[in-house]
């Protein structure tokens, strides 16, 4: 048995163009949670489209479970996929139907369990995450500390080896979003899940991170433990930690190039 | 400058036909997906549920049942008006049923009811799935080990080749009733005369021309329809832009579908 749930071998990964990632490599440790960090344009969304699978790289390799994702088939990876939790930023339920079919809908395409079984595990991940009575509201009669923990239940329903969440905590008011981070420890806790959260809530990764990466510009700047990054004394991690801004150093020709939009 | 001008206007004209390849491309790969999963499903895990297709069949086909009849009876009474008149000139009033069963059950059936469903259904497919995209829900399901297409497009593709069929023979019975209707009142024939005289000058062939027409449509309005939706970017305008771009799309595919369909079949 792997002791990494995920490897990631020398991501290089373009948008159009411009390159998003370059040559990451980044392991995650079965059970631990990895909480990937950077600012905006970092490349950290790409970075976990790409551990979904649904981007493809230009180069390198990702194996999750000990499956490279980019080379196995569609049957083995579909497969592969009923281990793997998402809990998107939006919560991404799907708005036709109510929250309980959302936390069902895995299992009722994924396992043959009869009907009473299949709402019963719904309601048990709706107690884990504290909604339970709310299944027959529609997602959009739910607010935004709902709609986050709802997404969690339906990526918890089959009760996956890896979970993955996109900034859990962002745009909730502080009490709701720490019990998201209570809750995502949790989970760790009582069901031995490998978490991988990508956020820039720098509270949050502190709190339930074991290990923290930080992004830059689309390359690893740092990977390491909480009390390792806080004792770090590089200026760009030093500068995210203080919510200190940065002044990017001016080439007065490149500045003259860039107002003057010439060539 | 002038040298500028053209070569900007052969790089327009080209990027123009490039997006048009690529979205009939898509479209062509998204209706072989479909059928795909439509016969593959159960071997790959994945079979189209029954339950979503009679869902779809209740939305895209039951629903329209009002607003199809309308129309049509209203083409039918619209179609007898004009015949009447026009053979008025050549004292040839009774000849009237000729012309109005043939352009009912050949081309006005199958037509208002393809253009009423591209209306109604082609752009809800689009707004859904358009909305879907921006909110991340296509790839959730996709995360989720779904696929988009099995669970979304193939339900639509199967409801609506069953049931656009089915409403143009509807449309057909409406359209000839009300055309029936007005006839006798204004020609003074009796309903069995007029039903007699349709099924004489009718055949199989008339009304299988319409049907055929109207799987073709059936075709058109799901693919513009989901290639539309799929294409959405730039946030809820963008679901308006694409919404209404699968109506307009949808209908001039039908129209121009319509005519080659016809020109081919009548040589």
């Amino acid at each position: 048995m792997t002791t990494n749930a995920i490897e990631v071998k020398n991501l290089v990964t373009h948008y159009g163009e411009t390159q998003v990632l370059n040559n990451v490599s980044l392991d995650i440790k079965t059970g631990e949670i990895m909480v990937i960090m950077g600012g905006s344009g970092s490349g950290k969304s790409t970075f976990l489209n790409h551990l979904l699978g649904l981007l493809y790289p230009t180069s390198g390799a990702i194996s999750i479970l000990g499956q490279d994702i980019n080379d196995i088939t569609p049957m083995e990876f579909q497969f592969l996929r009923r281990k793997i939790g998402v809990a998107f930023q939006g919560g991404a339920l799907l708005s036709s139907l109510t929250v309980g079919e959302n936390i069902m809908l895995p299992l009722k395409e994924h396992t043959k369990l009869d009907r009473m079984t299949i709402e019963i595990m719904a309601r048990l991940k709706m107690e884990v995450v504290e909604l339970s009575g709310f299944e027959n509201l529609m997602p959009s009669e739910l607010s935004g500390g709902m709609i986050k923990r709802a997404a969690l239940a339906r990526a918890i329903v089959m009760d996956p080896k890896i979970l993955f969440c996109d900034e859990p905590s962002a745009g909730l008011d502080p009490v709701v979003a720490s019990n998201i981070d209570d809750l995502i420890l949790k989970l760790k806790e009582a069901l031995g899940m490998t978490v991988v959260v990508v956020t820039h809530e720098l509270e949050s990764a502190f709190k339930i991170a074991d290990r923290i990466c930080v992004l830059d510009k689309g390359n690893v700047l740092f990977v390491g433990t909480v009390e390792e990054i806080k004792k770090s004394n590089n200026k760009r991690i030093q500068n995210l930690l203080n919510r200190r801004s940065e002044k990017e150093e001016l080439d007065p020709d490149e500045y003259i190039k860039r107002l003057t939009a010439s060539e | 400058m002038e040298l500028n001008k053209l070569i900007s206007f052969i790089e327009q004209t080209g990027r123009f036909t490039t997006k048009g390849v690529a979205e009939i491309g898509f479209g062509a790969s998204l209706m072989w997906k479909s059928i795909y999963w439509i016969f593959m499903g159960k071997k790959r895990e994945q079979t189209v549920r029954s339950s979503s297709v009679f869902a779809q069949m209740m939305e895209m086909g039951v629903c329209a049942v009002p607003i199809i009849t309308v129309m049509n009876a209203t083409i039918g009474i619209m179609m007898a008006l004009q015949g009447i008149y026009s053979l008025k000139m050549f004292g040839a009033e009774s000849q009237v049923v000729i012309g109005v069963a043939f352009s009912v059950v050949r081309e006005f059936a199958p037509l208002i009811t393809a253009i009423l469903v591209a209306g109604r259904s082609g752009s809800a497919l689009a707004a859904k799935l358009g909305t879907m995209t921006i909110n991340q829900e296509i790839d959730a399901l996709n995360v989720m080990g779904i696929n988009p297409v099995r669970y979304l497009v193939a339900p639509s593709f199967i409801a609506l080749l069953i049931m656009l069929p089915i409403l143009t023979f509807w449309a057909d019975v409406v359209g000839l009733l009300a055309a029936g209707l007005y006839i006798c009142v204004e020609l003074g024939f009796t309903m069995n005369v007029y039903v007699d005289q349709v099924f004489e000058v009718l055949s199989v062939d008339d009304l299988m021309h319409g049907l055929g027409k109207s799987v073709l449509f059936a075709v058109l309005i799901v693919l513009i329809g989901v290639v539309n939706g799929a294409s959405v970017t730039g946030g809820a305008e963008g679901v308006g832009r694409m919404t209404t771009r699968s109506v307009v799309h949808g209908i001039s595919a039908i129209v121009i579908a319509d005519m080659i369909f016809v020109f081919m079949l009548t040589r």
